[in-house]
């Protein structure tokens, strides 16, 4: 991607790429962008690594002075390790569940809907409509105790008698995987509907079963979804913290939750910006990972 | 490559056979199964909207609304405005949604012209610079500007000015990826038809790129409005004492939670659900006068 030090031969601009790029001034409109994300995206992430390394006795009246203070670091994780890998579990658990589930409506809206694809597709961004947390109330009104869900599950002994939906992992795992599914679904079917059906028709012809052209014609070729799909689901819902505070209860807190609480109730600066940081820090290295194994060339 | 003749011919010689009948009771089941599944996540995914329809009929019962259904009534929709600052907070959502939603289009859009059309040095970092912000847990991004608002002092000041200023940075990194991927689905070809036609660089530029690009524009404006507008956990960091909607919300959940808000909800649905139908029926109808 970059051409490193030594400076191209000036002919390869013409061939840069499949459309002619114009060598000349016209990187200049990247200039306002570019300082934007500098001013408002970098700079915070350094100030925010530097209040990770306040003096953890100062207080939020008195203010903080920086002594880079390592040790914050450890304290955070000590404090806090359960709650990094309860994030992780529900936020895994949730993306599986969204490719299981979101795979086949993907698959069924580009090649089953026929004419219902529109419609279908409609239903999918339906969420989006109203807002997030209102969806996420609503959830709670489904699953409260005495509410409809509960009720039947419980007559179907499913439930136990005193069993409960809401306030449970259960209610904020589906909370996440409701909330995150059309993040996955979108991806998906917009790598599904580009598969040409001739390769399927020719797997057919050459005598692969339906499953067998599945697993090595389609699948394959929907991989950029799943991909972008997983991530889209996976990233924003470690960091979540509504889900657990809604459907949940502090036993179900993620790290979010902790880093909400931390910065503005607490104001203690120092443990919410490592806490940040380290979040930050395991998701961009799951994120480099997974594109790596997966060996997806282009991120977005 | 010439002497490499491993790979038999696609077609082999002798009588193709016909194919076996695909109609088996088992394909018959796996068709419709996956089809049945698809119907049963939509199911899912629409159920909760259902209940925000039916519970802004309802008559809140004594402590929360939110609890149970009652009795049907119409008072929660004759009295939208009821609950103090709930239409304050849907006004201010608004202004903030609109005002990033204009700044995030224009600098995304520079920046996907810049990427896609031009060529200079140091593409690998800008790309990567729009991606990590996508990358980042919005919890993330809101500590860290609520970090850096505090460590410069504009603690005092926040508001509009910095939930806008948060906005548009999340929204920004969307823009550019829109806008990008319809620029690079584009004929060249079309342009230096232009040009071959004595166009001018801002006449092939006004008649030519901007409306071929402008589906992905909208489609970009569109996104950013809705993820601005419907954002709470970075407005919660850097919001100060303003209240958006979605921060009402989240305060009103603390308290007695107000059916109104399920009412604002509803119209909020209805009026985005219009807006797609027109979008997709003014598209279509385009579409066939261009055709003909």
């Amino acid at each position: 991607m970059t051409h490193g030090v030594v400076p191209p031969p000036a002919t390869t601009a013409a061939v840069d790429g499949a459309m002619a790029r114009r060598r000349g001034w016209g990187w200049l409109l990247l200039v306002p962008g570019m300082l934007y994300l500098a001013v408002f995206f970098v700079f915070p992430t350094v100030q925010l690594f530097l209040t990770s390394l306040y003096d953890p006795s100062g207080n939020y009246v008195q203010g903080y002075t920086l002594t880079w203070h390592f040790a914050n670091y450890l304290d955070a994780i000590r404090d806090t390790w359960n709650l990094f890998v309860r994030s992780f579990i529900y936020a895994g658990i949730a993306t599986g569940v969204c490719l299981l589930f979101g795979y086949p409506l993907a698959y069924a809206i580009a090649f089953k809907a026929g004419r219902w694809k529109n419609f279908m597709l409609v239903l999918v961004i339906a969420p989006f409509f109203t807002s997030f947390l209102l969806r996420t109330m609503s959830w709670r009104t489904i699953l409260a105790d005495q509410g409809p869900l509960a009720d039947f599950l419980r007559t179907v002994h499913i439930l136990p008698h005193d069993g409960r939906l809401l306030a449970t992992s259960v209610a904020v795992v589906a909370g996440l995987t409701y909330n995150f599914m059309p993040f996955m679904t979108l991806p998906l079917f917009a790598s599904l509907d580009k598969v040409d059906h001739r390769l399927i028709e020719a797997a057919g012809d050459l005598y692969s079963s339906p499953f067998t052209g599945f697993r090595k014609v389609t699948f394959p070729l929907s991989l950029p979804g799943v991909v972008s799909g997983t991530l889209l689901c996976f990233i924003p819902a470690c960091g979540d913290y509504i889900n657990a505070e809604l459907l949940g209860t502090p036993k179900q807190y993620m790290v979010g939750n902790r880093i909400q609480s931390a910065f503005l109730t607490e104001h203690n600066y120092p443990l919410a910006a490592s806490l940040s940081l380290i979040l930050m820090a395991i998701v961009v290295v799951m994120v480099v990972a997974y594109v790596r194994r997966v060996g997806t060339e282009e991120l977005v | 490559m010439a002497t490499d003749v491993a790979t038999p011919p696609l077609t082999g010689p002798g009588p193709r056979r016909v194919k076996a009948p695909r109609r088996s009771p088992t394909r018959w089941l796996s068709d419709h199964m996956v089809l049945l599944i698809g119907v049963l996540v939509l199911v899912y995914m629409v159920v909760p909207i259902g209940y925000i329809f039916a519970l802004s009929f309802n008559q809140p019962t004594g402590k929360s609304a939110n609890a149970q259904f009652s009795a049907f009534t119409w008072n929660n929709w004759t009295s939208i405005c009821a609950p103090e600052g709930l239409c304050d907070s849907v006004k201010l959502s608004l202004e903030v949604s609109i005002t990033s939603t204009i700044l995030a289009t224009i600098l995304g859009t520079l920046m996907a012209f810049a990427l896609v059309r031009h060529s200079f040095r140091g593409r690998g970092v800008s790309n990567l610079l729009i991606f990590l912000p996508m990358a980042t847990p919005e919890v993330v991004m809101g500590s860290s500007l609520l970090a850096m608002f505090v460590s410069v002092g504009m603690d005092s000041v926040l508001g509009f000015l910095t939930i806008v200023i948060a906005h548009v940075l999340f929204c920004l990194s969307f823009v550019v990826v829109t806008v990008k991927a319809r620029l690079q689905g584009m004929d060249s070809r079309l342009e230096q038809a232009a040009m071959d036609l004595y166009a001018n660089e801002w006449q092939t530029f006004r008649l030519v790129t901007l409306p071929l690009a402008m589906p992905g524009i909208v489609a970009a404006a569109l996104l950013s409005f809705s993820l601005s507008f419907d954002d709470f956990i970075v407005t919660n960091f850097t919001a100060g004492q303003s209240v958006t909607f979605p921060l009402y919300i989240y305060g009103a959940k603390l308290k007695d939670f107000p059916p109104q808000l399920f009412v604002m909800g509803t119209i909020m649905f209805l009026v985005s659900f219009v807006f797609v139908v027109a979008g997709e029926v003014w598209r279509r109808r385009r579409a066939r006068a261009w055709a003909a």
